[in-house]
């Protein structure tokens, strides 16, 4: 197996509040390997942006602060470097895409400024033309229509689809090695979010990027991903690739979240939503962080008392925490058989 | 922005349904295991309220401030050495010092200073306290109406506002209180209270006018409520907070621009003591450091602790204000 | 743009006759210009009734304020019914000291709180960011007319003691002196100072807020991820966004401080606006008051403007027409 682009080891992140110390991501372990696709599912407050933004440092630090851990990128821990160097990384080797596309462009900059301030940060000896017809090769790229003519615009003069997929051109400006988007498609109207995601597809074909994929959809990561994170409680519960996870899920937390899902392809009399709600990240259970909301556990007292390590199961890369994991061998999520488009629902 | 959407794919439900209930119960699931991990203590808005302004350690001190000027306005009577107007010509213009309880000196004819601002905080606190509420009172009033109402009514009231504000407001105030105020304190704080109401009357408007489209009106509507019960039970409170928060600090501006009338001549006039007054003794007798130093620095206290506490009642009532934190 | 500016000028002309006239009426009412003219012990009744009439004192108010205003475009403002001298020339020239005065003072203020405030921001919760927290709220918190009699007082207390002038401590300037001599300046110093504390409290705390709050947007944190440095992002993102709503106070600011610092030119005895109404007011020379109200609404009504057009100008957001 080649090296991983992205290693991240014993990731622990905790911000302070008056209420308390926030444990937001507790101890996670993985790997990122070129060219692939790996999504990272969970609740708001799972800790998934946590995890990604402060190996960018981009968590404000106070009242953050990365506890433990190391950040391998290509081979160097981005944890253990200076603000400067940090900035070169940046938006060149790895790149990010946040949520809000409304609010993450400066209102009062044209579009294509902010796109050309994307490449001359780092290639600031290129002349402005040539760097003015990148972004417009970009803008064409991601299908912004027109892109010459856009380029002199503002932001407020795109639409909230448009400029979601300038910011994804923002983000492939200098090629990255690493892509890292954040709930891309969350803010957006659902047609739209289709349109943003073949972008994403179109992209990702285009340049040869590893992307961590961060959203709550699981829609979504059927779609796009090849490997998939499930994070509760600021902890990994489960890690395999797509289809394995999809067909036969070893963890209660993500048999619930497809159990939530409503079949398309059957009458189905009630939704089955997950009891209870997120855990805090100030006072978390005890034990499994999951253990008051699992149908599995019970109430057994193993729950209460220890944290679950992650285990291998039967399909090698497939792991799941859950101290009584062998219990749901056999077990096969209602996405174990193909859906064809057209059934009668 | 965000409808929530039909899924496609599948969303994670965020709002835990365990009122919907599943037909099959998951296995295993008792209330107790999910009591157990529910460690979310549910707060009253009040309590909220009251936390934050308890915390925040400025807005204390102001009250506490508060409470030693005001409470030494109060009981003037009790305080106050002297009256404020027991003339003492052997002793003009001497410097603080304990001696017969000069605090703070004496002025021309030998009025005990301390005496004298002791009752101008009293005449600053009534003044204050007054022009606030009544102003507020007067743009609640009028902002309500106009915000639930609107149309030409909302028109005139937003027209008359913006006609205020482009009067330069000192010398309007001036001249009215030149003209009208006959030095009296209770004119002045009149006039004020007549010319203050437009701020609050804005912001309560605008809160109406957002508020009047919610569907809980319409639903009290439906349900037969008159317009004086939707306003008042459901729309006013709402306003509070920000109310709240406008008074107080009105009460604040008050008292600067009472006193800076006082200073000037127009506002109020002796006999009555007032803290403006006492400055403008202090301009034509430049030597006597203490006739202006006392009297201002109790206005800048009194400004201080108001402003304060304002503060700390608007983190604490106005949740649209986003404190920034590190 | 052209439209927005001829729309908004021609709504506030109707904005400025509905003021003036109720200026008008309320002054003529309350001040009651026919007692004051009576009581003027030089005056036969003879002559009172001739001056009422030539004051058209004798008509009602609506015709009077019609008057008024003739009075406006052909007679620049008419006489004083006290001093029965024109009126305009002393506006002109008080209007002009008071300029000199608030011109500077504003440019310091703004100078200084920007640059205050912005530090204050990038060093949020520092030494240097609560000891000016602190000025703010002193500066706030102290009635302008205190401020000036300290500083008043204590440059009188050094002359007296050393003998030695700093600053003068009221007048405009010594007999002889030009408009820009060195006197002059040492006559409007401290008067720009205390202008220039209480402007300067304002301006830092609005540009810190602005600063705060822009540097926790998401485009902040969009240009971080690209990888600019702290630096560029402060400059080309933070400063310029934080900027706008200031732009737009100092023009409010400037408009309302036109109508005079009233109390500061008071204090200092200042030849300028500001004292000129406050003596008028005094005499309950009533023209005169209402000229000045004439010219400090329009100065107001002006600066708004110029404030909505900044803003237009600085925030492509917002385009008026």
């Amino acid at each position: 197996m080649p090296d991983p682009i992205l290693s991240i080891k014993n990731l622990a992140v905790e911000f302070k509040t008056d209420d308390g110390i926030v444990h937001a991501v507790d101890d996670i372990t993985y790997d990122v390997f070129a060219g692939e696709t790996l999504g990272i599912v969970g609740e708001s407050g799972s800790g998934k942006s946590v995890s990604t933004m402060s190996i960018l440092g981009l968590i404000p630090i106070p009242p953050g602060r990365i506890a433990s851990g190391e950040a391998f990128f290509k081979g160097q821990d981005l944890l253990k470097l200076g603000k400067k160097e940090l900035q070169r990384f940046r938006g060149d080797e790895v790149a990010m895409v946040f949520q809000d596309p409304m609010t993450s462009l400066n209102p009062v900059l044209t579009v294509g400024f902010q796109l050309d301030e994307a490449i001359k940060t780092h290639y600031p000896k290129e002349s402005d033309d040539k760097v003015k017809a990148r972004t417009i090769e970009l803008l064409a790229l991601v299908g912004v229509p027109n892109a010459a003519a856009r380029y002199d615009q503002y932001p407020h003069e795109f639409s909230g689809g448009m400029r979601q997929r300038a910011m994804i051109a923002m983000s492939i400006a200098n090629s990255p090695s690493l892509l890292i988007a954040d709930e891309p498609t969350t803010a957006l109207d659902v047609t739209i979010q289709a349109q943003v995601l073949e972008v994403m597809k179109t992209v990702q074909a285009a340049t040869d990027a590893a992307t961590i994929l961060i959203t709550h959809d699981l829609g979504i990561v059927a779609e796009l991903c090849d490997r998939v994170i499930v994070m509760y409680g600021g902890r990994i519960v489960e890690e395999g690739d797509v289809h394995t996870i999809f067909a036969k899920p070893r963890h209660p937390y993500t048999i619930g979240l497809m159990d939530s899902l409503p079949k398309l392809t059957e009458d189905e009399e009630w939704l089955r939503p997950i009891p209870g709600q997120p855990p805090s990240l100030i006072n978390r259970p005890p034990g499994c962080a999951f253990h008051p909301r699992c149908f599995l556990s019970q109430g057994r007292a193993r729950c209460r008392e220890e944290v679950p390590a992650l285990e291998a199961m039967e399909t090698p890369g497939h792991q799941a925490a859950c101290h009584f994991g062998e219990e749901l061998i056999g077990y096969r999520s209602k996405f174990s058989e193909p859906v064809t488009a057209g059934s009668d629902a | 922005m965000t409808e929530p959407s039909v899924p496609i794919g599948g969303q994670i439900p965020v709002e835990q349904g365990a009122s919907a209930a599943p037909s099959v119960a998951p296995p295993g699931l008792t209330d107790a295991t999910v009591e157990a991990g529910l460690e979310i203590k549910v707060r009253s808005q009040w309590d909220y309220a009251r936390r934050r302004f308890l915390r925040h350690r400025l807005a204390m001190a102001g009250l506490i401030g508060l409470i030693i000027l005001f409470g030494a306005g109060i009981f003037a009577n009790y305080i106050a050495p002297y009256s404020f107007e027991q003339i003492d010509l052997n002793n003009i213009l001497s410097p603080p010092t304990f001696a017969h309880n000069h605090f703070f000196g004496t002025d021309e004819i030998g009025r005990d200073y301390f005496s004298r601002v002791i009752y101008g905080i009293r005449t600053s606190e009534e003044v204050g306290v007054f022009v606030a509420v009544l102003s507020t009172f007067i743009g609640l009033v009028l902002g309500a109406i106009a915000g639930f109402y609107g149309g030409w009514i909302d028109n005139l009231l937003m027209r008359f506002t913006d006609l205020v504000l482009t009067l330069p407001f000192l010398a309007i105030l001036l001249t009215a209180a030149a003209l009208l105020g006959e030095g009296s304190q209770w004119r002045v704080s009149f006039i004020l209270a007549v010319l203050f109401w437009t701020g609050t009357a804005r912001v309560v408007r605008g809160i109406f006018l957002s508020l009047r489209e919610k569907e809980y009106v319409e639903a009290a509507k439906a349900a037969g409520a008159g317009d004086m019960r939707i306003m008042f039970r459901h729309i006013l409170p709402n306003t509070l907070g920000p109310v709240v928060v406008s008074g107080t600090l009105a009460v604040a501006t008050a008292i600067l621009i009472e006193a800076a009338l006082s200073f000037l001549g127009f506002g109020i006039k002796p006999p009555t003591p007032s803290l403006g007054v006492l400055v403008a003794g202090g301009e034509t007798n430049p030597q006597q450091w203490w006739l202006t130093v006392f009297p201002g620095l109790t206005i800048v206290l009194i400004v201080l602790c108001v402003n304060f506490v304002g503060d700390g009642l608007r983190d604490a009532l106005d949740p649209t204000q986003r404190r920034v934190r590190a | 743009m052209l439209t927005y500016i001829t729309r908004r000028v021609l709504y506030s002309i109707p904005v400025l006759i509905v003021s003036t006239f109720l200026s008008f009426t309320f002054v003529s009412l309350a001040g009651n210009p026919t007692a004051v003219l009576r009581s003027n012990p030089r005056f036969s009744p003879v002559t009172l009734h001739l001056l009422e009439h030539q004051q058209h004192l004798d008509r009602s108010i609506p015709v009077r304020y019609w008057f008024w205003v003739k009075e406006i475009f052909t007679n620049k403002l008419g006489d004083s019914l006290q001093t029965f001298q024109p009126i305009w020339p002393d506006l002109t020239r008080t209007a002009g000291h008071t300029l000199q005065v608030i011109i500077i003072a504003e440019l310091l203020a703004l100078v200084l709180g920007v640059a205050v405030g912005i530090y204050s921001a990038i060093k949020q919760y520092s030494v240097f960011d609560y000891a000016f927290t602190t000025i703010s709220f002193l500066g706030f918190a102290m009635p302008t007319f205190w401020l000036a009699l300290l500083l008043q007082i204590l440059f009188v207390d050094i002359y007296l003691k050393w003998n030695v002038r700093i600053f003068y401590t009221s007048g405009l300037n010594s007999p002889g002196e030009g408009a820009w001599s060195i006197d002059r300046l040492q006559h409007i110093a401290l008067p720009v100072i205390t202008l220039l504390i209480i402007s300067f409290a304002t301006y830092s705390r609005y540009m810190r807020a602005s600063m705060l709050d822009v540097i926790n947007t998401d485009y902040v944190r969009t240009a971080r991820a690209k990888g600019m440095s702290e630096w560029h992002v402060i400059m080309r993102h933070v400063f310029r966004n934080a900027l706008i709503p200031i732009a737009t106070i100092a023009a409010l600011n400037f408009g309302a401080l036109l109508g005079g610092a009233i109390v500061t030119e008071t204090v200092f005895s200042l030849d300028g606006i500001g004292y000129y109404f406050i003596q008028k007011l005094q005499n309950l020379d009533l023209y005169a008051v209402m000229g000045y109200l004439l010219i400090t609404a329009i100065a107001i009504i002006v600066f708004n403007l110029i404030a909505d057009i900044l803003y237009g100008y600085l925030d492509p957001r917002i385009r008026y027409d």
